[in-house]
């Protein structure tokens, strides 16, 4: 009996679903399964496509295609003078989604949002341990040191939440539009807590945002329909769909054969017949990272600039870019942040390849020998450490240095790389996480980085200042002006040698518009529209 | 009978214990602490690396660790999945009718070529076709499976357009599941252009999963072949003057097929680990891409209970080969 009624049911619902079939329907190729659909807990660029960026909304947003911060679920905010407050006025009548397994019976208001983020750090709160998910552990939350700035969130009635934070912090801001942020249903919550099924929050996700979510099956088919009541007026796709496709050339060809019309990562050695198809479309931007290797500034003769600037100059950067990152390709690397983060300044450039130049200092600094470390992993800033360490050690050989290569596994690399008296050249890298500019200046070099993060044990007085100076003012043009100069000091100084910001692709069928490459990484289908 | 089973069941004992050990071993040699990768980029203050160790148990000694893993899967408790949360066994539970699906019709394809093939070469011993077909073969069991799906795709798929790219089903066909089997299940809804969608999806990735089970298959079927078209009660049958096909059919296929079935039982294994790289480059949502998944994502509990339970089912599936075989052969168990 329960059989053919569980039969009945489900013929049900193939048939109503079955005849969704003429609405207007967008495939994403995407490259591997989500771990979860609660943004809070999970970590993985993919995870948060099928999230966050789908599901959900945040009170701030990033413009589409950039890093900038935009209004979302509030529509504005105040910063109290001592950059300590932040008041947030959320949208009026925005609504949860209905689905068939939650229906709201009120709209988004304050207690959403405490809870939103109380969750994650309140061990009393019965969402942030086992009760929930076993072995959470809020990656996001902690790594972007939120439990040191946030002293604590408050409902002031129900659309104004004010946020205190322990010291002043402009990124803050920039923190609140990641996928972490992503404001949750309270009111879900409660009813789920209440009826026992609390595991349900990551697998039945309930947000605000452009899609809702109708069925995943496990490591094959993520089905989302248009949220009829989002806020910012319904999506003109009816369905999206995530084909979970984790071959690169798999994907490709899915394009080429129209089985789906957006794909992320193609394979480098596919990007020829991409670009010779007429229906397909092949976009790329420069990454939001930084490939480079940090000079131990305080050992000498590498505690002078002219000495780091002669090692630069003797790196054949063009030819060592080429052979790394081959048919990708790669955007040499000017500053530390990548020319599509804002206070990039155009004006400062890296050093020029010139041998002739560099063997004169480096004789007269009577530098012979020196260290230079790779690891194993391949990175999206640097696929080949060993290679690339094999090709710089033969460049820098042709200036009379002799450099010795020194190997270890990935976690034990960057342990021992980022000791204080670390000697001679490390390769590293860094991909940002919320487009601030402090995520790569303070959190690289910063001198409170030293031993943790800052590779170069590099400790500026002038740079120092320009950049704390730049985390506590909240104004947005102040702190521009601020980081162009800091990366006008870090040209000067050389603490490091840049290498490059890796190229990042997707491949678009043509009567797909409206679809962006984001600078943060991230595929967005808010704004997206498919012709026939 | 009985005796010869328990003999078997108590060699699955040791096997057990090895499998258990290996996997334990294998998660815990691999380069790198598992809590800094799971750390990634960020890395973790020395506090929170403390505490996340005891949170995963990895302060605890070695052997304990070992103890608590093997006390938990023997009251069936697979763990918890690091990076999804869910528990392992469901997972696998969920995935594996796919993996089934395409291995039953991977080893459909490569028997229903591989045994005529094989019988073929067999009865044109020494002929062109004979050692073409065996040149094929070697060619087949040597072929790089990821190399290979990936030339089908870009051939069939792309080029002609024949075959979806990848995928178990159009993405138009939204059953729920009821067996997880795709083929069942459209014709449980009775949607034939769902079924027909299930099946062309299956083309591809069964010629690749099954292409070196056919070439083991065609080989076997060819040397059982020719040793019994050289035994006695053939040349008799022949002498009797039955027909060839006839005594190719009856008398010699009969017993040449003993040791195919076994090789057939024994290809489980190898269809297995095919279906890792087969999985990956179809996007077969089965439990060889969960496994490649997980290793990327470096979730440790998912790659140490998937291996036990892959382990396991093989074990299971030698055993079952194994009984049959006594039961085919009744000259097995007295040995």
């Amino acid at each position: 009996m329960t059989k053919t009624m569980t039969f009945a049911a489900a013929l049900l619902a193939a048939s109503v679903l079955g005849g969704m079939a003429n609405a207007k329907t967008l495939v994403y190729c995407s490259e591997a399964s989500p771990a979860n659909f609660d943004p809070g807990t999970t970590t993985g660029g993919n995870d948060f496509d099928a999230s966050s960026r789908t599901v959900y909304s945040r009170l701030v947003e990033f413009k589409h295609g950039g890093t900038e911060i935009e209004p979302g679920l509030a529509d504005k905010w105040e910063i109290s003078d001592d950059g300590l407050v932040y008041t947030f006025h959320l949208h009026p009548g925005v609504k949860f989604q209905t689905t068939d397994y939650f229906k709201p019976t009120r709209d988004l208001n304050a207690d959403d949002v405490v809870f939103s983020f109380d969750r994650q750090f309140n061990k009393q709160n019965p969402w942030n341990g086992d009760k929930y998910l076993p072995n959470l552990t809020w990656d996001y939350y902690t790594g972007m040191d939120m439990p040191k700035y946030v002293a604590k969130w408050e409902k002031v009635d129900d659309l104004t939440v004010k946020l205190t934070l322990t010291e002043p912090n402009a990124p803050m801001l920039a923190n609140l539009g990641m996928d972490f942020a992503s404001i949750v249903s309270k009111e879900y919550a409660d009813q789920l807590e209440k009826s026992g099924k609390m595991a349900d929050f990551s697998t039945k996700p309930i947000g605000t945002g452009p899609f809702q979510f109708v069925d995943y099956q496990l490591d094959s088919v993520i089905r989302y329909a248009a949220n009829p009541d989002y806020f910012k007026g319904k999506e003109k796709i009816d369905d999206l769909v995530f084909a979970i496709t984790p071959d690169a050339t798999a994907r490709t060809q899915k394009v080429l054969a129209g089985e789906c019309d957006v794909a992320p990562y193609p394979n480098p050695a596919d990007l020829a017949t991409i670009k010779a198809n007429k229906d397909v479309t092949l976009l790329d931007q420069a990454g939001l990272n930084i490939g480079y290797m940090s000079y131990n500034t305080t050992i000498p003769p590498l505690d002078k600039p002219e000495v780091r600037h002669a090692l630069n100059q003797a790196i054949d950067r063009e030819a060592l870019i080429k052979a790394l990152f081959q048919d990708a390709g790669a955007t040499p690397a000017q500053n530390l942040i990548p020319p599509t983060m804002w206070s990039w300044n155009k004006d400062v450039k890296f050093d020029s390849y010139d041998p002739e130049a560099a063997k004169k200092v480096l004789a007269d600094a009577g530098l012979k020998e020196i260290q230079l470390w790779a690891s194993d992993r391949v990175r999206p800033y640097n696929p080949n450490f060993q290679r690339a360490a094999e090709l710089i050690q033969a460049d820098w050989a042709k200036v009379g240095v002799k450099a010795e290569i020194v190997n270890y596994e990935w976690t034990k690399y960057r342990a021992e790389g980022k000791k204080k008296d670390r000697p001679g050249a490390f390769q590293v890298g860094w991909t940002g996480d919320n487009g601030d500019p402090d995520n790569f200046f303070a959190t690289l070099f910063a001198c409170s980085a030293i031993g943790v993060s800052n590779y170069s044990s590099w400790c500026d007085k002038d740079f120092e200042d320009l950049i704390q100076k730049a985390k506590k003012t909240s104004d947005q043009g102040e702190r521009t002006k601020l980081y162009q100069q800091a990366q006008v000091i870090f040209q000067k100084q050389a603490p490091a040698f840049l290498l490059a910001h890796s190229q990042v692709y997707a491949v678009v069928r043509n009567n797909v518009s409206g679809f962006k490459m984001d600078p943060l990484g991230i595929h967005r289908f808010d704004g997206v529209d498919k012709s026939e | 009978m009985l005796r010869y089973l328990l003999n078997k069941i108590a060699l699955v004992i040791p096997t057990l214990v090895g499998i258990t050990i290996c996997a334990f071993a294998f998660v815990r040699l691999l380069p790198g602490d598992p809590i800094l990768a799971m750390a990634g980029e960020h890395g973790v203050s020395p506090a929170r690396y403390e505490e996340l160790k005891e949170q995963f148990g990895y302060n605890l000694p070695i052997w304990e660790q070992y103890a608590r893993y093997v006390g938990e899967v023997a009251t069936g408790d697979f763990g918890v999945s690091i990076s999804s949360k869910r528990p392992v066994l469901e997972e696998f539970k969920t995935l594996f009718p796919a993996t089934l699906e395409l291995s039953f019709f991977a080893m459909i394809f490569a028997m229903v070529i591989g045994i005529p093939a094989g019988i073929f070469a067999a009865v044109k011993r020494g002929s062109w076709f004979d050692q073409s077909l065996m040149g094929t073969a070697l060619v087949g069991y040597s072929m790089p499976i990821f190399w290979w799906g990936l030339l089908l795709i870009i051939f069939f798929s792309g080029y002609l357009g024949w075959t979806p790219v990848s995928g178990r089903i159009g993405l138009q066909f939204f059953l729920k599941p009821i067996t997880g089997f795709m083929t069942i299940d459209s014709i449980l809804y009775g949607k034939w252009d769902a079924l027909r969608s299930a099946l062309s999806h299956l083309v591809l990735p069964a010629i690749v999963l099954g292409t070196i089970p056919l070439a083991v298959i065609a080989r076997q079927t060819r040397s059982a072949m020719l040793e019994v078209l050289g035994e006695d009660y053939v040349r008799t049958a022949r002498a009797k003057g039955l027909s060839a096909a006839r005594v190719i059919s009856v008398h010699a296929l009969r017993n040449a097929l003993i040791p195919v079935v076994t090789t057939i039982g024994l290809q489980v294994g190898t269809l297995l680990a095919g279906a890792i790289l087969t999985e990956t480059i179809f996007a077969w949502p089965g439990i060889g891409k969960w496994m490649v998944d997980s290793i990327f994502k470096r979730d440790y509990v998912v790659v140490q209970s998937g291996l036990l339970l892959i382990a396991l089912i093989v074990m299971a599936v030698n055993l079952i080969v194994d009984v049959l075989y006594a039961v085919i052969n009744p000259r097995i168990r007295a040995a």
